[in-house]
């Protein structure tokens, strides 16, 4: 579980997140969603404790994020927006690289690398150097390598990023999966049929706040819009003349 | 450890994959300190002996008014040749390197015993004409002390009247220290093949990661950063230690090309040379890594990289530069300093001396406190959240 309360950070006199609060339960999927520069990396990179927060709190399974980044780094499976494979080492190497720096011995890392590989439908290409992967194989290989210590949560930036409908399809299959086994799934993402398709809850943020916290269908009864992208704009419009 | 050791493990497979460090750090970099100074030191010596044996051509302007003169200086060597039309225009142009001038009235003055005179056209500003200049008047020289001394005895004086003093030179150099003195360059190569070495892993381990963008997912697993920096670190200074081995053999099997002997100098880059080598450069290498890996540190992209590094490149070796050419008198404070120590050192061990004890602690002590420190501000130059930060 990650709960997130009144999380601030700027950088200079941008105010990249300003008041941003929201939980993503165990057993569900949680998108954070919102327009381009509205906050979302940002608050993600907190999160995984990248960047430091001026101010708020962050807990992942009850632990602080900012006292304990290490012990909240062993908590979490981040698929980071740049994906940042190892293009000299294989997708095994890769994924048994990050094992390695969580601190699996090597037996247990075989065991969950090569439950991943066939997971994620890898095995064709998981023994060849990653240089020339394809966007759906490098995701594919970046979440294995993100999920090799069995993460309870796991963070995805833009997963769908550059994914043909084959693959996401499979993504989203695999991220059922994953909540299936009680895992808490959080991702952003800026595509509105994909958080239809795939959130429990919705998390709209706007200018570095949050906006609505609402399942999907809560979310498009509250706007009167037909879809969730109508519902989408007319919250963002709303937030916007709110500021104004 | 064990977090560092995993990265050192993987940044150490990784570069072994990549043709362009193993170009750079495992077969460039240590061919070229032996080669460049091979080519140097052949050069040097083919200069040194040819003008040394090689008879000496020089034009003559009025051979006929001295014919005795002419005669002696081509049994010591000189080959006098017809002169040209200007002889002032054949110096300048450099096709003449020094022309003897014996003017109409030489043969009046000698013939009455008075002192005669003779010109030597030559150009100090260039090299070649210079040293032909010299060995004519070194000629000129022996005939007019043994003239002068023949005049003497014809008059019943002893030669001595005319040498009221003898200076003795008593030359302590030996064989080795001369060698020395033509191979004070070479610790300048050995800090520049350490350098180059080194410097596409720690390229390639950080401003290379980040470009890549690998760098963010690899800061969100459960490892402290000082552990991450100490894995590359060691792999850089891996690289850069096995650049130095191999470039230090490389010198020794260069040594074995060059002809030392005809200079009657010994050139000793053994064993002896290479262990103590290795050892007051080990915390230079560590020190290198840690400023190397810094710098690119802060570096956007590869290519900014590389610049910056050339920059610390070219600002490191200056000094050692300076060194090779101009004489310092080597004091115990001196080892202490890096880069200063380990040159003073290397000179030392060329000289066929091993450096005293209390100056090789001297140099691991003052280069190691000076590569923790930059350890130390490396480290916290990592903690930064712009570093990690990709786009």
């Amino acid at each position: 579980m990650i709960d997130v309360e009144k999380l601030r950070k700027s950088f200079g006199s941008v105010k990249a997140v300003d008041d941003v609060s929201f939980v993503a339960r165990d057993g569900e999927i949680t998108g954070l969603v919102g327009p381009n520069g509205a906050g979302k990396t940002t608050t993600l990179r907190m999160l995984y404790t990248l960047m430091k927060p001026d101010d708020g709190s962050i807990r992942v399974d009850g632990l602080d994020a900012v006292a304990d980044p290490l012990l909240v780094r062993r908590r979490l499976g981040v698929l980071p927006d740049a994906r940042g494979l190892y293009k000299r080492l294989s997708a095994r190497e890769n994924i048994a690289y990050f094992g390695r720096l969580q601190g699996l011995d090597e037996e247990i890392l075989r065991t969950r690398s090569d439950a991943l590989i066939n997971a994620l439908d890898i095995r064709d290409i998981a023994d060849r150097k990653t240089e020339g992967f394809s966007q759906g194989e490098r995701v594919k290989t970046a979440i294995a390598r993100a999920l090799v210590h069995n993460p309870k949560n796991l963070i995805l930036d833009e997963p769908t990023n550059g994914l043909d409908v084959m693959s996401t399809r499979s993504l989203r299959e695999f991220l059922f999966h994953l909540r299936s086994e009680g895992h808490c799934v959080l991702f952003s993402s800026h595509i509105m049929q994909e958080v239809v398709a795939l959130c429990d809850r919705v998390v709209v943020i706007a200018h570095g706040r949050v906006v609505a916290d609402a399942p999907p269908q809560t979310l498009r009864e509250r706007a009167g819009a037909a879809s969730l992208e109508d519902a989408f704009v007319e919250i963002i419009r709303q937030s916007e003349n709110a500021a104004a | 450890m064990h977090a560092a050791l995993t990265v050192f493990r993987k940044e150490v497979t990784e570069n072994l994959r990549d043709r362009r460090t193993i170009m750079n750090a495992l077969v460039r970099s240590p061919l070229l300190g032996p080669l460049l100074f091979l080519i140097l030191f052949n050069l040097q010596i083919n200069l040194l002996l040819k003008n040394a044996n090689k008879p000496l051509p020089v034009p003559v302007v009025g051979a006929a008014n001295a014919p005795h003169l002419v005669a002696a200086l081509t049994g010591m060597g000189m080959v006098p040749e017809p002169a040209p039309e200007n002889p002032e225009t054949a110096v300048r142009n450099q096709r003449d390197k020094v022309v003897l001038v014996i003017p109409h009235d030489y043969a009046r003055y000698w013939n009455r015993g008075e002192t005669a005179s003779v010109r030597l056209i030559y150009d100090s500003s260039d090299r070649a004409s210079t040293q032909s200049f010299q060995r004519l008047r070194r000629m000129l020289m022996g005939y007019i002390k043994v003239t002068a001394a023949q005049r003497l005895l014809a008059r019943g004086l002893s030669p001595s009247v005319a040498l009221p003093l003898a200076p003795e030179k008593q030359n302590l150099s030996t064989p080795q220290s001369r060698g020395a003195m033509l191979f004070s360059i070479l610790p300048y190569f050995i800090v520049l093949t350490t350098f180059l070495g080194g410097m596409y892993l720690a390229i390639d381990t950080t401003s290379g990661e980040r470009e890549r963008q690998s760098l963010e997912p690899l800061l969100a697993n459960p490892v402290p950063r000082s552990s991450v920096l100490a894995g590359k670190l060691g792999a850089t200074a891996l690289f850069a230690l096995i650049s130095l081995a191999l470039g230090v053999i490389g010198f020794s099997v260069a040594g074995h090309f060059m002809d030392v002997g005809k200079l009657n100098i010994v050139l000793d880059l053994g064993m002896h040379f290479f262990v103590f080598t290795l050892l007051l450069m080990l915390p230079l290498v560590l020190l290198l890594a840690c400023l190397q890996t810094l710098v690119a540190a802060f570096a956007k992209s590869f290519r900014e990289a590389v610049t910056y590094l050339s920059l610390l490149m070219f600002l490191l070796v200056f000094p050692s530069v300076l060194l090779a050419f101009i004489p310092v008198k080597a004091r115990l404070w001196m080892y202490a300093v890096p880069l200063m120590g380990q040159q003073l050192g290397i000179m030392r061990l060329l000289r066929g001396h091993t450096p005293r004890a209390v100056e090789i602690a001297a140099c691991l002590l003052g280069t190691t406190l000076a590569a923790a420190i930059v350890f130390l501000v490396t480290i916290r130059a990592y903690s930064s959240e712009r570093l990690a930060v990709s786009a």
